[in-house]
């Protein structure tokens, strides 16, 4: 599935406007520890987080993750957006919780990274 | 006086030229099936009109083909149906309302092709058919565009790393042992900023082309490092990449404050770090654990009041080590 039908499914709003959300996804991650994150989650994987400052965009850069769905409404700093448009890296947001976007994700058919 | 009107030259304008150029050759070059979408819903001529308002409505598009069996008999759209609510026959049949004069293209034609067509016909959607007539696709004016698009950013992304590319430094430079240093300065306490010199290090392995493995090792290795440096650091540090054909080693030095018991630093899941800095999602106790699990050999010094040196060993090619 790619990252812009589970975008339009789960009606997530893209801060990073403009960013290329066409590959596919190759399964899912969450967490807020950052360190867990770079330990498990997969290339390809989308992250599910609270976290918003500027930091995700480089962990999600690092390990060339297929984007970040920031939840609870929280809304990115400037700087993680604008971080998100240099490194190419698809932002969203959505007023619903983690273990919600979760769910639906896994309805959707997106595995666990392990 | 003599005025050379070469001077008059934009450089931009000429840049654009260049593009332009491209994109006519892409135009020629480009098959209607690279771009099209085949992916269609189609109807059938014995649905009725109440049905394909809500196949146009779900699938948010304002037309499709209608296919008897696998044959092409029709297209109908948005403004067909408009037209049938109009005159109250939302009951009647595709078949009954469609243009059964259908104008298709064929999928090996190229993009001029299509785009002659649409220039003519004024039409939203062309069905692409095979040589043997069976749909094979559809064609809006915007699959066009963004079948142009893609293949423009793929071709521009290949000469980008062709002329980047720099895994021939090592062969080219001749010497008993060649190294290249990276050095990047790590601010104490700067957490927007973090991360950066791990993503310059990545890049930089990339291009002297070391195996997607080693490099995401190296990016997991040193983003930890750069962490470390950053949360625990009085006054910052340094991140060194010594690169060598057959192995990378990564070095992170800082000037204090120190760690107290190394072994009880080493252990998955102990962190002393505060819980300001928690709440960014830093200090989970798994910097250095991730760091182990990504490193061929690891080594850490550490003297209370002195500082703290960490130096990771990663081989070029060992596809069995790594985080999985």
């Amino acid at each position: 599935m790619t990252l812009q039908e589970i975008a339009e499914k789960l009606d997530l709003t893209l801060e990073s406007t403009g960013v290329p959300t066409e590959h596919e996804v190759t399964g899912g991650y969450a967490s807020d520890m950052l360190s867990c994150v770079m330990a498990r989650a997969r290339k390809g994987n989308i992250w599910v987080t609270l976290q918003a400052h500027p930091n995700i965009v480089a962990v999600a850069s690092l390990l060339e993750l297929a984007g970040i769905i920031v939840t609870e409404g929280v809304h990115p700093d400037e700087g993680t957006v604008q971080k998100a448009w240099e490194e190419s890296i698809p932002l969203f947001t959505s007023p619903r919780t983690t273990f919600s976007i979760v769910a639906q994700l896994s309805e959707l058919g997106v595995q666990g990274a392990e | 006086m003599v005025t050379d009107s070469q001077q008059d030259i934009d450089p931009e304008a000429v840049a654009a030229t260049k593009e332009i150029t491209k994109l006519q050759e892409l135009v020629y070059e480009l098959k209607i099936a690279d771009v099209m979408t085949t992916k269609v819903v189609t109807v059938l001529p014995t649905d009725s009109m109440a049905t394909l308002k809500e196949v146009l409505r779900t699938n948010r598009i304002s037309g499709t083909p209608v296919l008897d069996g696998s044959k092409l008999v029709g297209i109908i759209s948005l403004e067909n149906l408009i037209r049938a609510l109009e005159m109250g026959e939302i009951d009647a049949r595709v078949g009954d309302k469609m243009s059964s004069r259908v104008e298709t293209l064929y999928a090996d034609e190229t993009i001029i092709q299509a785009v002659n067509k649409f220039a003519k016909l004024g039409y939203g959607r062309l069905p692409v058919v095979d040589r043997q007539g069976k749909l094979a696709g559809i064609l809006t004016q915007g699959d066009i565009a963004r079948g142009l698009l893609r293949r423009l950013e793929m071709d521009y992304r290949e000469e980008e790393i062709h002329r980047y590319r720099a895994s021939h430094i090592f062969q080219d430079i001749v010497s008993e042992q060649t190294s290249l240093i990276l050095r990047y300065k790590v601010a104490s306490k700067d957490f927007v900023r973090c991360g950066e010199a791990a993503s310059k290090m990545k890049r930089a392995l990339e291009r002297l082309g070391a195996i997607p493995s080693v490099v995401r090792r190296v990016a997991v290795a040193s983003y930890e490092a750069e962490t470390n440096l950053a949360i625990h650091t009085s006054k910052g540090g340094e991140l060194i990449a010594e690169i060598q054909p057959d192995r990378t080693r990564i070095i992170a030095v800082d000037t204090g404050p120190g760690i107290a018991d190394v072994p009880q630093a080493l252990e998955p899941g102990f962190s002393t770090a505060p819980d300001w800095i928690r709440e960014l999602g830093f200090g989970a106790g798994m910097g250095l654990s991730n760091i182990k699990a990504c490193a061929d050999q690891m080594r850490l010094d550490s003297k209370v009041g002195v500082g703290t040196r960490l130096e990771i060993i990663i081989n070029m090619e060992a596809p069995d080590k790594g985080l999985r």
